[in-house]
């Protein structure tokens, strides 16, 4: 079982730089073609800063700035046992190439069910860039498998 | 192409969005491009020790494909907030299709939005992600 201790344990804060060529990849992949995400100079006729990173980007950012990794080895949950419960983001300004963002997480609950067989670790994350903008919160359900 | 924010009404439908069956290249591109490198994903010896038959997607890459219907439907910055729950596994070569459908207006954060029930589903029609979106329509 996961000790409920952890309930309100903060990751220690993380950095993480957006990258133009970042965004591209991901726009690719999942097969967005809006120019908004590919070419600086549409971003920017557009009204951003910069390339513009596409309404699920910052989840990865969390999770390649080791906020996940360091949440599971601190709470001593096995990798192979974790799903994806529920995640939602609150948008509040938009994530551009060449931002820094800062990721601030913190466990919100544990809780259990089906006697233990299933445990959940509920996180809230507040983002923000180097413009002090409060740019999302992202809210994550974990699920740890024990059956 | 986006839509007039300012038209959508409930009831209307966010175009239906149907993607290519899921391959284990895409599952490698994605954990690449997204930073989640969760090796259950990519890594067949890996999956197998963790009791499943074979790697399986990233729920994250079906909310990327949701959240691509939704920006193809209306302008990014019109998204207040984006939610779902992962209600079950997508598997390699499963057909992702994405759907909403408004359902109600609101004010949200002083903004008048319309709140889009989305689900994500296989071509069998288990529904493998559902959830809302809040969009501002000024």
């Amino acid at each position: 079982m996961i000790d409920k201790k952890f309930i309100g344990y903060e990751v220690p804060p993380t950095l993480w730089d957006v990258e133009k060529g970042r965004i591209r990849f991901f726009a690719e992949v999942i097969g967005l073609t809006d120019p908004i995400h590919l070419d600086a100079a549409a971003a920017k006729a557009a009204g951003y800063r910069n390339v513009v990173a596409p309404p699920t980007f910052i989840f990865g950012a969390e999770s390649d700035s080791g906020v996940l990794m360091k949440l599971l080895d601190t709470l001593e949950i096995d990798l192979r046992k974790v799903l994806h419960g529920e995640q939602r983001f609150d948008y509040h300004a938009p994530v551009c190439a060449g931002d820094t963002l800062r990721f601030q997480t913190r466990v919100t609950d544990i809780f259990d069910k089906k006697g233990g067989a299933l445990e959940f670790v509920v996180n809230d994350t507040k983002v923000t860039n180097q413009l002090d903008e409060h740019v999302a919160d992202l809210h994550s359900v974990i699920v740890v498998r024990h059956a | 192409m986006n839509v007039q924010v300012k038209a959508i009404e409930v009831g209307d439908d966010m175009p239906v969005l149907e993607l290519p069956p899921i391959s284990r290249t895409t599952l490698a591109l994605f954990a690449g491009a997204s930073g989640d490198h969760n090796p259950i994903h990519i890594d067949l010896d890996f999956a197998r020790g963790a009791g499943m038959k074979d790697v399986f997607a990233h729920g994250m890459l079906s909310m990327a494909y949701l959240g691509r219907a939704l920006t193809e439907w209306v302008p990014q910055r019109q998204i207040l907030s984006y939610g779902v729950r992962f209600a079950a596994l997508t598997h390699l070569g499963d057909r992702v299709r994405c759907s909403g459908k408004v359902v109600e207006k609101l004010e949200h954060a002083g903004r008048p939005c319309v709140r889009v029930q989305i689900s994500a589903t296989k071509a069998t029609g288990e529904i493998t992600l559902a959830g809302e979106a809040v969009v501002a329509v000024n």
